[in-house]
């Protein structure tokens, strides 16, 4: 029996776990069709965390019925997410040719992250469009182009330190209407590896904790700085994050597990940390910095 | 011994992609040192000076500031005469390497247009002392220790830590800026 999970019209970082909700149930090598074709907008994570549910499920490769708004599978096929799905997913509806022409409001498409050099690679292709993007088009200080590379080049590492195989990376500006009424500029980053509880479990650390679970793997990372080596220079890039997103009035949000903890700026009212959400593997992080309005 | 090196060319060397000019990545920033620590061997024993020049570096970032920066101060140097001055830093590294600084409570020597000065983890006497070994080129803690009012014993002290921070020289019973020979 194959079982239909609804994708769900806009998908993102929240709509995304209604998919997690109906996949958790299933065993892995449950036949799976996910129904996508009713969905019209889906923002970076969205996109990454879809490539990273094909991945998991690498042993039953999953149909995916693509979306059917041209405007949409468009888009999908700009944001090279159909060039890796076709490895991860039995793709079934109209696929577009590879458009040639980029979106203009995707700084990086969907980008695979492995090793080291894929770093440099993003990071050198970002900083040629960032200028034009952060300080021309969201006001936002040209000093905080520099953090925001930074901040890009941190969380793709995290994939490379931490998660023991291979994700992806896409950034992308939109407005951000609904929640913000802003535009934004937005960096995810998934994987389907280790996550951090078992990446900092490595270490024996949780051997000196009266309670560890997903939620206290990722309170001791991102909040505190734990790193699973013993090196003292480890768990740097986190806390980088975290203080660039307070200088620019950014969000962090970094789910792993069943758990998931945010940075919440004052425009927010995303809770500080989620337990008890369907259990995925790996680590998704998602940072977002506003459009800076005059005052 | 005086050595100069370029941080972009040694990047460069390092990368199998000869393209990039970011300081970035961790197992980079471990290439960069291990082919620092190389080239700085023929150093020896003895007191030498190495200018790391981020003239041509685009940026940092934390994870290679800590494997080029923090891991080059607290390897070298300790254990030999190795000083080390910092050339052609701007505010587009300066984030990463200041958090780095802050995070294992180390301070370096960066030359700026206005000269050489210490940035990182330093005491406010250790700050004001090296202004006045500057002023006076070179110095003997009784004389710092009137330029600053303060009792000779504990400037000697603070000299003493700053010299084994290898962040000034110290030649006899006189002390010097580190960057004096750097020029």
């Amino acid at each position: 029996m194959t079982n239909v999970i609804n994708v769900p019209a806009s998908l993102d970082e929240y709509s995304f776990e209604q998919v997690l909700q109906q996949v958790a149930p299933l065993p892995p090598d449950a036949k799976m069709l996910l129904d996508a074709r009713h969905t019209r907008w889906a923002s970076p994570y969205g996109l990454s965390a879809l490539l990273t549910l094909g991945q998991t499920r690498d042993h039953s490769r999953p149909a995916l019925a693509v979306p059917e708004a041209d405007e949409t599978v468009s888009y999908w096929s700009r944001a090279n997410f159909f060039h890796y799905a076709e490895d991860l997913f039995e793709l079934r509806g109209i696929v577009p040719r590879r458009a040639k022409g980029a979106d203009s409001q995707v700084l990086l498409e969907l980008t695979p992250i492995s090793q080291s050099e894929d770093v440099h690679g993003v990071v050198d292709r970002i900083q040629e469009k960032a200028q034009q993007i952060i300080a021309n088009e969201l006001g936002i200080n040209p000093k905080a182009i520099v953090g925001f590379t930074m901040t890009l080049s941190e969380v793709c590492q995290n994939i490379i330190e931490h998660a023991g195989r291979g994700g992806w990376v896409m950034v992308q500006t939109y407005n951000w209407a609904k929640r913000l009424g802003r535009r934004v500029v937005v960096i995810a980053v998934c994987d389907a590896g280790l996550g951090f509880r078992r990446s900092l479990e490595s270490s024996g650390i949780h051997a000196l904790s009266d309670r560890w679970d997903d939620a206290a793997a990722l309170e001791a990372a991102v909040i505190r700085g734990v790193s699973r080596f013993r090196d003292p220079g480890r768990g740097q890039g986190l806390a980088g994050v975290r203080k660039y997103i307070g200088r620019w009035g950014g969000k962090l949000s970094v789910r792993s597990g069943t758990a998931r903890i945010a940075i919440v700026p004052d425009w927010d009212d995303d809770v500080p940390l989620e337990e008890n959400l369907p259990d995925f593997p790996g680590a998704q992080i998602q940072v977002t910095i506003p459009e800076r309005v005059a005052t | 011994m005086t050595n100069h090196i370029d941080l972009g060319t040694v990047l460069r060397r390092t990368l199998s992609a000869n393209l990039y000019s970011n300081l970035i990545t961790r197992p980079t920033g471990a290439a960069v040192r291990t082919q620092i620590e190389l080239l700085l061997q023929p150093s020896g024993v003895g007191r030498s000076l190495t200018v790391i020049d981020f003239s041509h570096v685009s940026m940092i970032d934390f994870s290679c500031a800590d494997e080029v920066i923090a891991k080059l101060l607290l390897r070298d140097g300790r254990d030999r005469e190795a000083y080390f001055v910092f050339r052609g830093m701007t505010d587009d590294h300066w984030d990463a390497i200041e958090a780095v600084l802050e995070r294992h409570g180390l301070a370096l020597v960066v030359e700026r247009d206005s000269g050489m000065e210490l940035v990182g983890v330093l005491e406010d006497r250790e700050r004001r002392a090296f202004q006045a070994i500057k002023q006076r080129g070179r110095a003997e803690p009784w004389e710092l220790a009137m330029d600053m009012n303060e009792p000779e014993t504990t400037v000697r002290s603070a000299l003493d830590r700053m010299w084994h921070r290898r962040l000034i020289m110290r030649q006899g019973d006189s002390y010097m800026p580190v960057g004096e020979l750097a020029s």
